[in-house]
């Protein structure tokens, strides 16, 4: 405590906040393109298509294939491992597609969810043993960033002190051995929609969790200025009674950040959960628009909020690549207008709920 | 944890924000006039004066009687708790007199730093004995706003994680307790510039106790909007052989901020230490100028940095008195526009210039 050993040299620093700038360009979001096998079974299972690494393959090909309007919008894409060494029907690799698009690649690098034994049912996430090589590895094959998850849950008696602790200092060893080899680490500590708490409630917890979040960060000597933070937004539970307006949500999430998050971190990346394309963009402009001082650029990590459209509309048949790659850059320009507060939209798109209960993924 | 109950009503947290952001107010800081009596001893004693309560009085006075020009710069007074209930030559309460010119009351409201057993002479601070029930007569008193000073001392083996610890902790119980009572709580965690480290190092360190006292505010439920922070800035230490610009210092106290105070906090009122006047005035205009996002107020809270070329002139005399709040409103003005990063230097120092950096500084 009384010495500084320095973990990163200058240069080193500069590398990585420049990475972290260059992901969340102003007008810029990220790609969630990194479900699991596993998550990406449920997907193609709503749709009726079989869960093959083809088919995982050309679904990814059709968002990566999309023209030179989502060069604006997103800065980073975030890969499965797998896809990370999938190539187009062309035989360029996807790596190289995005990159020379100007856009970042990321990788998510955690091995999922553990119990907690004696808690409630929570988890922490593993995925430590040889991350270190693992990120070498990623680095020399072209990610220059990575994502790793954690999951709360808001219950009478969740998150836990002990699951708040746990959690926290996993991300912060991640992020820690990610900066070593050159990698920007996104933090996200993901706290669930489930349940019927308020939106005061997920505020508060939210609060909470942030707060013990950055001093396991401070603790680890993580540099804040080459990570990016990717939270829940602060809404309230799935089956709450009461309606929120999405000013009501925007104040409560920048609240909690304004509380939490040191101006030194690059951007905050939000998670959309189980919101549906339109309200995950609604609320992100809200947010954007919200008259508190906002210090870090607040933008989108959109997974099913960016995807589901565009699922919907390719169920498997390439003769709607096409059109399923034109649902793809619709979100991508719209989330690009509401990181910079100018979407002014409603319109047609999927609204449906996109909500899985005890979203575990 | 999983359960809000929540410490303060709407209107409470509406009034202590109000309350912090009137003392920042731009162009504004603080005037730190909360000097015990032992620490008024030493101001005294090198100017020639005893240290009675009339002449404590009659300095406070001089201050406070101030001209206009004051309201404009001085958005709150910290006191000792002697000056809040004396009183002007024609009768007038002081804290009445302040709060009357719309510069907020404040009191420091610590009883001093006490050992840390099994420490390398490291200490915590001590006052949180009936904290709650003297807030509450302080309220009435017309105070808004109280002080609580801890210190941490930067070697070869300090801070410790105990001394970090332990003084978070306690900051945070104090900062709860005042704001149970419509009372903002600024917080210094004063990190002694006494060392010949250099400005890295006091920046790290820096880092480390305001991570730690922010996550404390955190676990005992305060409302940061309605708190005030007294950092130090990050320099080198005194005796240390490398020089370095106002804009370095600059940069490195802002980069420590930044990485680990929320911006909910209203605002940043820095100490002066052992800088001189003309010195805190420089830097904290320089800080004001850094490029990187400030998303709080950065102002001053100086007690010797305004004080000295005052003391200087006063020796004592009345009839000096004028000449004395002269020198103090010279000052004010020229840190209320550091506050906002228009000062332009001119040079001139006198007893501005000389360091008033004083070894082992504990009080």
């Amino acid at each position: 405590m009384t010495h500084q050993f320095p973990a990163l040299s200058s240069g080193q620093k500069r590398e990585l906040q420049e990475i972290a700038l260059r992901i969340v360009t102003p007008g810029k979001g990220i790609l969630a393109a990194d479900e699991s096998v596993g998550s990406m079974a449920k997907r193609l299972n709503q749709i009726g298509v079989e869960n093959t690494e083809e088919n995982r393959r050309q679904y990814r090909q059709i968002l990566f294939s999309a023209d030179d309007r989502i060069n604006s919008c997103i800065g980073g894409v975030i890969f499965f491992h797998e896809t990370l060494y999938q190539h187009a029907d062309d035989g360029t690799p996807f790596v190289k597609m995005i990159k020379d698009r100007g856009i970042t690649v990321g990788i998510k690098v955690d091995k999922g969810v553990v119990p907690l034994a004696g808690t409630n049912g929570e988890s922490t996430t593993q995925g430590l043993d040889g991350l270190s090589e693992r990120c070498a590895q990623y680095k020399k094959d072209g990610a220059n960033f990575a994502k790793w998850r954690c999951v709360f849950k808001i219950s009478e008696t969740t998150p836990s002190k002990l699951s708040i602790e746990e959690n926290a200092n996993v991300l912060a060893r991640y992020s820690s051995i990610c900066q070593q080899h050159g990698i920007v680490p996104i933090v996200e500590p993901e706290i669930l929609s489930d349940g019927d708490h308020d939106l005061r409630r997920c505020q508060y917890v939210t609060e909470k969790v942030l707060a013990a979040l950055y001093k396991a960060m401070s603790d680890h000597h993580v540099y804040l200025e080459g990570t990016l933070l990717k939270p829940n937004m602060a809404t309230p539970g799935h089956s709450c009674p009461t309606k929120y307006s999405a000013e009501e949500v925007a104040m409560a999430t920048v609240t909690a950040l304004r509380r939490t998050v040191p101006p030194a971190v690059t951007g905050v990346t939000f998670l959309s959960g189980g919101q549906s394309e339109e309200e995950a963009s609604v609320h992100l402009n809200a947010i954007n628009n919200c008259s508190l001082v906002k210090p870090w650029t607040l933008t989108f990590s959109y997974g099913r909020a960016l995807q589901v459209s565009a699922l919907k509309t390719w169920r498997g048949h390439k003769e709607n690549e096409s059109a399923a790659t034109e649902q793809f850059i619709k979100r991508a320009e719209v989330n690009g207008l509401a990181c910079q507060g100018k979407y002014t939209g409603g319109g047609d798109s999927e609204s449906d709920q996109i909500y899985v209960a005890n979203h575990a993924y | 944890m999983p359960h809000q109950y929540p410490a303060l009503t709407t209107e409470q947290k509406k009034e202590l924000q109000e309350i912090a952001e009137r003392i920042t107010a731009p162009g504004k800081g603080i005037l730190a006039a909360d000097e015990s009596t032992g620490s008024m001893g030493k101001r005294l004693n090198p100017i020639g004066v005893e240290n009675t309560e009339e002449n404590r009085r009659l300095y406070r006075q001089l201050l406070f009687t101030a001209d206009e020009r004051m309201d404009a710069c001085i958005g709150g007074v910290i006191f000792f708790h002697e000056s809040l209930y004396q009183n002007t030559d024609d009768g007038t309460n002081f804290s009445q007199l302040i709060k009357d010119r719309g510069i907020v009351v404040g009191i420091k409201v610590d009883k001093g730093v006490v050992p840390l057993a099994g420490t390398d002479g490291e200490t915590t601070t001590q006052g949180l004995d009936g904290l709650a029930e003297r807030c509450a007569q302080y309220k009435k008193d017309g105070a808004d706003f109280a002080k609580w000073r801890s210190v941490l001392k930067i070697s070869d083996n300090t801070p410790s994680e105990l001394a970090i610890m332990e003084n978070a902790n306690v900051l945070a119980r104090y900062a709860s307790i005042c704001q149970q009572n419509g009372i903002v709580p600024i917080v210094e965690p004063e990190i002694l510039p006494d060392g010949d480290h250099d400005l890295k190092r006091c920046q790290y360190i820096t880092e480390k106790v305001l991570s730690a006292v922010y996550k404390a505010l955190s676990d005992h439920h305060v409302y940061l909007e309605g708190t005030l922070l007294k950092p130090n800035m990050v320099t080198p230490g005194h005796s240390c052989p490398q020089k370095y610009t106002n804009e370095e210092i600059a940069m490195a106290t802002v980069t420590a901020l930044r990485r680990t105070v929320p911006p909910a906090v209203t605002g940043v009122t820095f100490l002066s230490g052992g800088q001189s006047e003309e010195e805190a005035s420089i830097n904290l205009n320089a800080i004001n100028t850094c490029p990187l996002g400030k998303p709080w107020a950065l102002t001053f809270s100086y007690g010797r940095a305004l004080q000295a070329s005052a003391l200087n002139a006063w020796r004592g005399e009345r009839d000096n008195e004028k000449a004395a709040a002269e020198e103090f409103l010279k000052r004010a003005e020229v840190n209320g526009l550091a506050a906002q990063g228009k000062y332009e230097s001119t040079g001139d120092s006198g007893a501005a210039g000389q360091s008033l950096y004083v070894a082992n500084h504990a009080y």
